[in-house]
């Protein structure tokens, strides 16, 4: 056991510092999320650095060559990422993750050639910004229940519907979109997937003002949009098998990393500061029961994902271990911002520069309850891990063999 | 990044996993759990024909010299079927405390009687109710003599040497504390079984009255001494607990699948999948831990009193969490004492207990963290 490069992911790890101390420095970086950040300048910068990974291959580690990629392995993505991430550019490939994540791989599963040739190279070069039209009103953890409908003529499809949670909606140039083409049989049955122009007539997005007060997702709304049949992805019914492969890609994207970056060590700091009733807030010992409990389930994280990147380095499928990560962080976050206010007292409500920390502990516990659903919520990732990693049977579906139009809606 | 198990080291877990299953069935466990035996002696007896005592005992001592990764994979597999011997006590106690503090008499003596199978430690510290503190130690140990007592001792009542936690001077804190090291054969010992909450773990209070012992180690160093040996045992006792508690899951899955109410498998209902998606969270997590555990405890690195707490509590929880709510998937059935599911919730908790509660580690874990402000 030990935590050292191989000697050829040593050499690569070199090459991509290398590579960045020459590239990223002096580039003004910026580590907020993209979902606070879709401002003109800021996206000058994202697109900017991207077309300069992109140059160098460097965009898609794992991609082939031909299409622009590394042709590298997922150690070697993780490598980069985590040299990276030690960067001030490293919150500027943002406006790129959901494209280059999910949207291009689904392009280049079932697209035709000549629309990858088009659309994966803009993509990679941070010139063309895609988005993921999936989830609805009526359809979010149960996605196959969405309602958008896609109905033929001739060679042209007519899309009239509304999507929800389109993560950066508003700044992207296409969109996959997943549309149900035939209400008449079950619902996982009647799917199509296509993608569009965002420019298109009929296309209206609308940003959704979060709880937290920002707006990084949006609503999308469709009315009488066409689409040229030449814009389908996959066949006609077979939408529900092209959206699992990009869920897939989701899920290698998605993995652990968020959290804002609060964590035990913030709430030491803030419990050194801290006067209680009986004395500094780090020698109580509800406190400290508090601080070892989130200690060990951060590093307990820590240390899988170097169990995974192991697996990864050694050439293996990483093991099921690395679905656990976000329903960890995410509830952590929010106990943990909670237990830091509780600690602030009265002052614990104010916010922003009035706050203690700058407001952070406040700002975590505002973004949580936006974590544990966006991605997956909580509830269906212990779903996922009691069906796909334990094998636990699924839940009965009453809607299975239910025609979509006749299925009952509620409210 | 290699931070796994090597091939060599699964095939061993594979073997001693393989070994385990046939040799040690719940029939086993509930024989010591029942019986007067004390541990399973033929069990015992094939642990050290296989050399498994002596894993990470060097070679000059009589042991196989290979390393506490070796142990630490033999420890999950121990854990998963609730093993009833004495291997915590001996092998993560005795030899971990001989090991740093023995002389190189005291190593040459019993070392290789260990790894041999013919001797078996304890662990002698706590003598009252609550934490273990160094006020709390009364036991003396002075001019080779131990006089006190001191309770719920695993293994204590069939040990043959024990490590004792005692005040060797007339300091009332932590300087003044020693480690002693007892033949519990000889005079002035008075042993006692106890009753414990996990019978296939036996208890015993010992008794010294002008009991004959060695020190081990210096007078004034025995606290810290001890601390060193609980870190190293801990790790070691996390992986036991993250084999019991991945035995649970295994339980607790099997049944969901296979018992059916309101016409469908308890499984597909998300009350329980959720309670099983946690264990296995849980658990996963204090498999990590136990791993950078056992990593800082085969290269001895600063980190190990971090990671020793860290892979303790977690694991703790892990097996605590596992071994209560696998009797809950069960339902009425769970409670009965022919299913297996008391077994490993008695386990749980002793374990949990056997080297110090959970809040004295995650105090100490704490203070790690203000010491190293790497959290």
């Amino acid at each position: 056991m030990d935590f050292e490069d191989t000697a050829e992911e040593a050499k690569f790890r070199s090459e991509v510092r290398h590579w960045l101390e020459e590239n990223a420095k002096g580039a003004k970086g910026d580590g907020d999320e993209m979902a606070e950040r879709t401002d003109k300048d800021f996206l000058a910068r994202a697109r900017a650095w991207q077309a300069k990974k992109a140059a160098s291959r460097y965009a898609r580690i794992t991609w082939p060559k031909e299409v622009g990629g590394y042709g590298g392995t997922p150690i070697q993505q993780v490598i980069f990422s985590q040299e990276e991430s030690k960067t001030n550019v490293a919150g500027l490939g943002g406006p790129f993750a959901i494209g280059l994540g999910m949207c291009i791989p689904t392009l280049m599963a079932y697209g035709s050639k000549d629309a990858i040739e088009r659309y994966v190279g803009p993509a990679l070069r941070g010139e063309e910004i895609w988005c993921q039209l999936f989830s609805e009103p009526a359809g979010g953890s149960d996605v196959a229940g969405l309602r958008t409908r896609a109905e033929k003529n001739g060679d042209t499809w007519t899309i009239n519907g509304q999507k929800i949670w389109t993560t950066g909606a508003q700044i992207s140039d296409y969109g996959i979109l997943l549309t149900r083409t035939d209400p008449n049989v079950p619902k996982h049955k009647g799917l199509t997937m296509f993608y569009l122009s965002m420019k298109s007539p009929g296309v209206e997005v609308r940003p959704i003002k979060q709880a937290s007060g920002a707006s990084g997702f949006n609503e999308v709304f469709f009315t009488d949009v066409k689409i040229p049949d030449s814009q389908r992805l996959g066949e006609v019914g077979q939408g529900w098998q092209v959206a699992l492969t990009t869920l897939m890609h989701e899920r290698l994207a998605v993995g652990g990393g968020q959290g804002g970056g609060l964590d035990v060590k913030e709430l030491m700091g803030l419990a050194r500061t801290l006067e209680l009733e009986d004395g500094p807030a780090i020698k109580n010992a509800a406190v400290r029961e508090r601080l070892a409990d989130w200690y060990v389930r951060s590093a307990g994280l820590k240390y899988t994902t170097y169990r995974t990147m192991t697996a990864l380095s050694r050439g293996q499928q990483p093991g099921p271990e690395a679905s656990i990560a976000k329903i960890v962080v995410a509830s952590k976050l929010q106990d943990l911002a909670a237990f830091a206010m509780e600690l602030e007292g009265e002052s614990g409500a104010l916010k922003g520069e009035d706050a203690p920390a700058h407001g952070a502990f406040q700002m975590g516990w505002m973004s949580a309850p936006g974590l544990r659903i966006a991605g997956g919520t909580d509830e269906i990732l212990r779903n996922i891990i009691a069906e796909r990693v334990l094998g636990l049977p699924q839940d009965v579906r009453v809607d299975k063999d239910v025609p979509f139009n006749k299925m009952p809606t509620g409210r | 990044m290699n931070f796994d198990f090597s091939d060599d080291q699964k095939m061993l877990r594979d073997q001693a996993h393989k070994f385990l299953t046939e040799k040690c069935t719940s029939k086993t466990v509930r024989a010591v759990l029942q019986g007067s035996q004390g541990y399973d002696r033929g069990l015992w007896k094939q642990v050290a024909e296989m050399g498994w005592l002596g894993t990470a005992i060097p070679e000059t001592y009589g042991g196989l010299g290979l390393g506490y990764l070796e142990l630490c994979v033999i420890a999950e597999e121990l854990g998963r079927v609730l093993a009833p011997i004495p291997f915590s006590s001996t092998v993560y106690l005795l030899v971990e405390a001989l090991l740093i503090a023995g002389s190189e008499d005291q190593k040459t003596k019993v070392l290789p009687k260990i790894a041999g199978g013919e001797i078996i430690g304890a662990f002698a510290r706590a003598e009252g109710v609550g934490p273990v503190t160094p006020k709390s130690i009364r036991t003396t140990f002075k001019g080779g003599k131990l006089n006190g007592k001191k309770i719920a001792v695993v293994d204590g009542a069939d040990a043959d040497y024990a490590v004792v936690l005692a005040r060797g001077s007339d300091d009332p804190g932590e300087r003044g504390l020693a480690l002693a090291l007892v033949d519990l054969e000889g005079k002035g010992v008075t042993r006692t079984p106890q009753d414990s909450i996990d019978p296939s773990r036996k208890h015993a209070e010992i008794k010294f009255d002008d009991a004959a012992a060695e020190p081990l180690g210096k007078t004034g160093e025995g606290w810290q001494l001890a601390s060193r040996v609980l870190d190293r045992a801990a790790i070691l006792m996390a992986f036991e607990q993250v084999g019991g508690a991945d035995t649970c899951l295994a339980m607790a899955k099997d049944y969901a699948v296979n018992r059916y109410a309101f016409g469908r498998p308890i499984g597909s209902y998300q009350a329980i999948k959720h309670k099983l998606a946690d264990m296995y969270v849980n658990t996963e997590l204090a498999r990590s831990n136990a791993y950078f555990g056992a990593w800082a405890l085969s290269t001895n690195a600063r980190e190990l009193p971090l990671a020793a707490a860290a892979a303790r509590v977690s694991a703790t929880q892990a097996f605590d969490y596992a071994a209560k709510e696998n009797t809950q998937t069960h339902g009425g059935i769970g409670y009965t004492w022919e299913m297996d599911c008391h077994l490993y919730y008695k386990r749980s908790r002793e374990l949990g207990l056997a080297l110090g509660a959970q809040r004295s580690w995650k105090d100490k874990l704490v203070t790690e963290l203000e010491l190293s402000n790497a959290a």
